[in-house]
């Protein structure tokens, strides 16, 4: 819309016909207080703190609901407009408790922070306050109705922005009251949204109530380790008796693809970090068959002994399975560390999204890969497949938002109902993902039988942009037609959903038994070919088949990070003795129990690096927990190379020539044998030395040298911003796809499973089981 | 198993909220007197009735409890029979709505919100019912008595005893 001139307490500002006043404002840095007001929830002009004098208008008019024309004056600040803020504190402050000093939200209060600035302090009201006990809504939502100012931002969060609408508001007047959907409790997606958007501590999270204060923690900016869409979350973190303990999960300062967006996952999904099944120790199979606790150079020695005998029997002696859990950089070690010091191709991970086919197609082609920004802002989006509510709440929100604010056209076609029907501008019920895109490409007969589909087709083929998200249901052959469809049209990109925080990056840094890091073959003429000089250059066998080999003894060793192929395979109990297996994990996994030994892993809230989320997005993951005994994989490879005698340095390219300059740990003085709280520090203080052997940005070096997907721009990443990868750059040979067996098996992981992880953390399983409590109840009727 | 065939509902109000629901350009317009006239033949908002009534609309119960909780004359537990709401404001206050107000309780033994025993009164304590002109007045159910005194209202407490005696016996 067009601009208009308007002017506030003097000064002349711009700003589009129609945008909110406080908006504006705030916009040019002039401050109107507001309780109700929320960004992108509809406006309730509820609270009466954004109060502003504007010329010829009699009355004081609310900043959040007046849209600003050309001409007008207003004055926001002045001592009538004061003393108006401070009754209206005096009147939310009637009811309020003012037990600030066990108050979750005490030192980041709106109201704290505006009674501080208006000094409404005292108060002309005699009435005795209404006191009402603490309730518990849910395992992690909390209500303490006196605190409450009902500002309705909850409400609004719950219904417009979750679509949930578990809460609502009853009564009137002194007597009104938030209230759950289930009378006294909640029976939603615990997502805790409206704990954080709450401006006071009447919503408090079970995981965080009076546990610490927000001065007491350290507030470390990473990224979530449940689902693929890479959300941003700031942990707090706190010194406890063995190393740093997280208390709390939010997206604290709202940046990043997900704003502030947080699932339950994200929000209360951290306590595996601490948990009592966490492994803090080596273990090591002793003669008795028992595993057995031990230090880590003996554990790492022997490893290094066992692998290094190995390796002098031949190539391709040795399996290694890698992770869809843990960080790029650790990835393309592990697959470098494979190919060339074991010197095998047997190299795989858990496969949730056939990414190697996704990137072929797109070789070549420029700006055809949608970025979650993308996704968000689009005007059309299809989603085929997949269930972005249960398995996706980012893509979820996302889809939903721009709906909401921008009518975003969102089609959906799925064989199941899913949640996100309620937005979409149309929804194919359909049998056969495959006729699909047959019929979007013109075949009639394809879908002949399916209602609505000719109107389907006619809406999307009318659309000049469109965003494809497919999800898991697409892969090899049917992933390539819908791609092949997509790109003979102009405006169509391309989104595909995989199932852990990492699984785009450890398909990006080539861990699989035929493709490199990028996706290029084993063997050809690129830079990465030069660098792994004399690598087997025969294809490896996937993880089935890696597995299989262990359990005759067909491979000698098994090296398996983060990973859990036993449960995903039915490994029977004792089968994989014929070979030496070495797990590394968080915890005792149904492999890491059949491991000759067992080394104990730091996770993705333990250490640094970078992760790629589903659509591409490249994040900075920084240490934020600290958990004594265990170490990140990276690390742990490092040190392994180095005890089988290789020299490190053509691993991990740290260093200069002239010599490593940095603080390698010799200032850690009086903390010596403590957890490694100094890490910690310099990481904080973004001293984190960059020169180490264990330094994983060293590797990020590498992998933007010899991957062409990976450029990145180095000071937005580490400022926190994502970076998205170009998978149509660079060199691809599209031979290598032919015939190819995606080896894919999606997880469908839901609002609260995140396998493994999600089975130690306790929070996750109460919430599961507690929401499993009403559909049981539900399906009984 | 269809809306129908579960309803709480006689089968006139059924029929009336069908029509009162398409009359609207939304069908959440059709909420509150969906919910009177429920009130009025069930005797209030019980949880099946708010469900029945969301189903209808097409929302969700907690909807319609964020609105019928707003408005006093809704109710959430039975009432007696017949329903006795004293108004005390200015004009009946002034024309000595209290003493009237007092001579219910102490006729009925029942104070504001209260029921009796045999379920047949219950009282309440309302704001202006529009009867100012004859103040003191009183409403019973749908029915106005006004320009009150004391004694009479015994006389309207018996005559709706007998009224019930009178409908118990046919």
């Amino acid at each position: 819309m067009a601009d208009v001139t308007f002017t506030v307490d003097g000064k002349k500002l711009t700003a589009p016909a129609g945008t909110l006043l406080i908006e504006a404002c705030r916009k040019a840095g002039i401050e109107i207080p507001a309780f109700c007001y929320y960004p992108g929830l509809s406006l309730q002009a509820a609270c009466r703190m954004c109060v502003v004098r504007q010329e010829k208008v009699p009355k004081l008019q609310t900043a959040c609901t007046t849209p600003v024309a050309e001409g007008q004056v207003f004055i926001t600040d002045s001592p009538e407009i004061a003393q108006a803020r401070k009754a209206t504190l005096q009147l939310l402050l009637g009811n309020h408790p003012l037990d600030c000093p066990v108050c979750d939200a005490g030192g980041e209060c709106e109201l704290q922070d505006m009674t501080f600035k208006y000094g409404a302090g005292e108060s002309l009201y005699a009435e005795a306050k209404q006191h009402r006990e603490e309730q518990q809504w849910s395992p992690v939502v909390y209500f303490d109705r006196p605190r409450c100012i009902l500002c309705y931002r909850c409400v609004r969060m719950c219904g417009e922005g979750m679509d949930v609408w578990a809460l609502g508001i009853q009564n009137r007047g002194v007597s009104a009251v938030i209230a759950p959907n289930g009378g006294d409790h909640l029976d939603c997606e615990q997502c805790g949204m409206c704990i954080d958007v709450c401006p006071v501590g009447a919503l408090t999270s079970g995981t965080y109530r009076y546990k610490s204060r927000p001065w007491e923690m350290n507030h470390v900016s990473t990224v979530c380790t449940h689902c693929g869409d890479g959300c941003k979350v700031t942990l707090g973190v706190r010194r406890a008796d063995d190393g740093m303990e997280i208390v709390r999960a939010d997206n604290r300062d709202k940046s990043g693809i997900n704003g502030d967006f947080l699932c339950a996952k994200g929000r209360f999904g951290f306590d595996f970090v601490h948990g009592k099944d966490r492994l803090t120790r080596p273990l090591v199979r002793n003669a008795a068959g028992v595993l057995e606790p031990t230090t880590w150079e003996k554990a790492i020695r022997l490893v290094a002994q066992k692998f290094g005998e190995t390796v002098g029997t031949g190539d391709g002696q040795i399996g290694v399975i890698g992770s869809p859990r843990i960080t790029n950089e650790e990835n393309y070690l592990l697959q470098k560390f494979a190919r060339t010091v074991l010197r095998t191709q047997h190299i795989d991970h858990e496969r949730t999204a056939d990414y190697p086919t996704f990137s072929r197609m797109l070789a070549g082609a420029e700006d055809r890969a949608a970025s979650h920004r993308e996704i968000a802002a689009a005007p059309a989006i299809l989603v085929l497949g997949g269930n972005p509510t249960e398995e996706h709440p980012l893509l979820a929100w996302s889809l939903r938002t721009n709906f909401r604010l921008n009518h975003a056209r969102l089609y959906l076609a799925n064989t199941q109902p899913i949640r996100l029907e309620r937005q979409a501008r149309q929804t194919l019920r359909i049998s056969d993902y495959d006729a699909l895109v047959r019929y979007l490409g013109g075949e009639d007969a394809a879908m002949a039988s399916i209602a609505g589909a000719a109107e389907f087709r006619q809406a999307l083929l009318a659309e000049e942009s469109l965003v494809v998200v497919a999800g898991a249901e697409y892969r090899g052959a049917s992933l390539a037609a819908l791609m092949r469809w997509g790109l003979c049209r102009t405006g169509v990109k391309f989104a595909l959903l995989s199932d852990f925080a990492n699984a785009r990056g450890a398909a990006d840094m080539g861990v699989y038994p035929d493709l490199l890091p990028g996706y290029l073959p084993l063997a050809g003429e690129q830079p990465l070919h030069s660098e792994y000089a004399g690598m087997p250059t025969n294809s490896g066998l996937d993880l089935t088949a890696m597995v299989e080999a262990a359990t005759t003894g067909a491979l000698k060793a098994l090296y398996v990070v983060g990973s859990d192929p036993v449960t995903a395979l039915g490994v029977a109990q004792g089968a994989l003795r014929n070979s030496f297996v070495v797990v590394e994990d968080c915890f005792l996994t149904a492999t890491a129990a059949e491991a000759d030994v067992v080394l104990p892993a730091a996770s993705l809230y333990e250490k640094t690096g970078t992760v790629t989320s589903c659509y591409g997005d490249i994040q900075m993951v920084r240490k934020a927990a600290d958990v004594a005994g265990v170490k990140p994989d990276f690390e742990i490879v490092v040190r392994l190379a180095g005890a089988m005698g290789v020299d490190v340095r053509k691993l991990v390219p740290f260093g200069q020539s002239t010599g490593v300059h940095a603080d390698m740990g010799q200032s850690r003085g009086a903390q010596a044998g403590e957890a490694d709280r100094h890490a910690v520090w310099l990481t904080a203080n973004d001293l984190e030395p960059r020169l180490s052997p264990f330094d994983p940005l060293a590797t990020l070096d590498e992998v933007e040298r010899l991957v062409p997907s990976y450029r990145l721009d180095r000071l937005n990443l580490f400022a926190g911003n994502e970076m998205t990868t170009t998978p149509g750059a660079g060199f691809v040979s599209l031979d290598s796809l032919v015939g190819r067996k995606d080896g894919v098996v999606a997880t469908h992981p839901g609002l609260f499973r995140s396998g493994e992880l999600g089975r130690k953390t306790e929070m996750l399983q109460k919430l599961q089981a507690y929401q499993e409590g009403f559909h049981s109840a539900a399906a009984a009727d | 198993m269809s809306a129908e065939a579960m309803t709480l509902f006689s089968t006139e109000l059924a029929a009336r909220f069908d029509a009162l629901v398409e009359r609207y350009p939304v069908r959440r317009s059709a909420l509150i007197p969906m919910l009177l006239y429920a009130q009025d033949e069930i005797g209030y908002l019980s949880d099946a009735v708010i469900e029945e009534v969301a189903r209808r609309i097409g929302i969700t119960p907690l909807d319609v409890r964020n609105v019928a909780t707003y408005y006093s004359m809704l109710r959430f537990k039975p009432a007696g029979k017949f329903n006795v709401q004293v108004c005390t404001n200015i004009s009946c206050m002034l024309r000595g709505g209290y003493k009237i107000f007092e001579r219910f309780q102490e006729r009925l033994g029942i104070g504001h919100k209260g029921v009796t025993a045999d379920g047949l009164f219950s009282l309440e304590e309302v704001e202006c019912i529009g009867a100012c002109c004859w103040a003191p007045a009183v409403q019973v159910n749908y029915d106005f008595h006004d320009e009150l005194t004391e004694e009479q209202v015994d006389a309207i407490l018996d005559e709706y005893r007998s009224r019930s005696q009178k409908a118990g016996s046919r």
